[in-house]
């Protein structure tokens, strides 16, 4: 067993798959933290169905389909932060609409285009073994500037997530910081759709969180255990999927659901 | 001067307006009290002032050199917030960051005026405690520390009660007036709860929906207002 791991890790495939991953499931965690104390995790799922309805459409008219994601879940996410805000259409039908309804436009286009199928598959569930090297580049190039950016106003994002309100009041540019947040967040979702497929990307988003909550007391805390809860998940569902032959994002997803229900028992004890 | 002068302003929301024609001042040193029934604009006001709604017209006159940035303000909590996972530590130095650059970073001098809140409000013993595992009342305290480090001069509180049982509501009155008399810190709280905001306020705001009534305490005790509203109050107890 050990043999075939060793030999499978020296692979460059996979290489390029861990380096991809790492970096992309440790800025979809941290990113994370901030969407789901606002209770805005289901945008994380409604933009990767954006991101999925914009990649399909745009490889049916041969454009480069990140290069058109990109504005397109950026432009989502302030839409369905504005729709948040004022009320008219509820924030969770919202993102219902939008999701929804990219996913139908994203199906259509793909049946209209022949010889699709192929991608669809890779859109849909993600193809982390076969990142090429300029998609690693491309991770790289995006998610360190987004690391950084998090670093670097982690104390305004911290207040902001906290209350939007106090902040305003008291001169603190929340509504740049929350524009701050989705333009992040859109861009690991667009990424992480390579990745993990448009399905399973909103996991990588939300469950790290998730799960640090239920055992961390700080917000710092929460922050450092979600990013390393990510990558460790990562790392056991890219092993489980060489041992066993597994579909490699699925198997992620999976095993952050078994470290969830984990830290969920354990969280319950302490607490007792 | 005066801290804050508010002259023929009108509020509400879409261009229609709930409050019309309101004018009243507030000193350095005062505590004012805003009642008045639901819907009348009390919260609306208290936005307002922060800055977090425009005002349809009129003007609001900040004095004596304070800036948007020295206002502490004690927001009603959000459902969000109850399980927050953050320390206490954490939550009250968050006070100190409207008065910092883009990035936000902390200089020793925060973290002591967090401390020195946190003790004025006797929740340091809590420091590393958890957020959402206080109670309604220690929650309370430690967003008003947060309040505190925002501020020297000017709190703002929109129904700082609510939900809190009898002893910690009277918990929270006395500090409040404690921070107001010891600290010179002006006090202006919208609050339902009438008796207790006549027991320490020294002005009172009573809106209803067309009319305002704004003056010191004694003066309004002795008004048909009053009489009117605290009758009222007295039969739904």
């Amino acid at each position: 067993m050990i043999d075939t791991l060793i030999f499978v890790f020296s692979q460059p495939f996979m290489q390029r798959a861990l380096v991809g991953g790492i970096v992309i499931c440790l800025c979809a965690a941290l990113l994370g933290v901030s969407l789901v104390l606002k209770r805005y995790s289901m945008i994380g799922d409604g933009l990767s169905h954006v991101g999925f309805g914009a990649v399909v459409v745009a490889s049916a008219l041969n454009f480069a389909p990140v290069a058109v994601a990109i504005p397109v879940v950026v432009a989502a996410a302030f839409l369905l932060l504005r729709l948040g805000e004022n009320s008219t259409v509820k924030a969770d039908a919202a993102v219902a609409l939008v999701s929804t309804g990219s996913l139908a436009i994203g199906v259509v286009a793909s049946s209209l285009s022949s010889g699709m199928n192929q991608d669809f598959n890779s859109y849909m569930f993600g193809t982390i073994l076969g990142l090429s090297e300029s998609d690693v580049w491309l991770s790289i190039f995006i998610s360190v500037p987004v690391l950084v950016m998090f670093l670097l106003f982690y104390n305004k994002i911290f207040a902001v997530t906290f209350d939007e309100a106090f902040c305003e009041a008291t001169g603190v540019k929340a509504k740049l910081y929350n524009g701050l947040v989705a333009v992040l967040t859109a861009l690991i979702i667009v990424l992480g759709m390579r990745l993990m497929g448009a399905l399973l990307i909103s996991s990588l988003v939300i469950f790290p969180s998730l799960t640090a909550m239920r055992v961390c007391a700080t917000f710092k805390g929460v922050v450092i255990c979600s990013g390393i809860v990510s990558v460790v998940c990562f790392l056991f569902g890219i092993v489980a999927s060489v041992l066993f032959d597994l579909p490699t994002g699925a198997s992620i997803v999976i095993a952050n659901i078994i470290v969830f229900v984990i830290f969920f028992c354990v969280g319950k004890l302490v607490k007792r | 001067m005066s801290l804050i002068k508010a002259e023929n302003v009108c509020l509400g929301y879409d261009g229609e307006n709930v409050v019309e024609n309101l004018f009243f001042t507030v000193e350095k040193g005062d505590y004012l009290c805003v009642i008045g029934e639901n819907g009348s604009g009390k919260s609306t006001l208290i936005k307002a002032l922060t800055g977090l709604k425009k005002i349809n017209s009129g003007t609001i006159t900040f004095g004596d050199g304070l800036s948007k940035n020295q206002i502490g303000y004690l927001p009603q909590q959000t459902p969000s917030q109850k399980d927050f996972p953050a320390s206490v530590y954490e939550v009250v130095l968050s006070g100190c960051l409207g008065r910092k650059n883009i990035f936000g970073v902390y200089s020793r001098r925060d973290r002591r005026q967090a401390l020195d809140n946190m003790a004025i409000l006797g929740v340091s013993d809590l420091k590393n405690k958890c957020y959402r595992t206080l109670s309604g009342g220690q929650q309370q305290r430690v967003l008003l520390a947060r309040a505190l480090c925002a501020t020297k001069t000017l709190l703002l509180l929109d129904e700082p009660v609510t939900g809190l049982d009898p002893v910690a509501t009277s918990e929270m009155y006395e500090l409040l007036y404690h921070l107001n008399r010891d600290h010179k810190i002006t006090v202006i709280m919208v609050s339902h709860d009438v008796n207790a905001s006549l027991k320490y306020a020294s002005h009172i705001l009573h809106m209803k929906k067309d009319e305002v009534y704004f003056g010191d305490k004694q003066s309004y005790l002795s008004t048909e207002w009053a009489r009117v509203f605290l009758g009222d109050g007295e039969k739904n107890d």
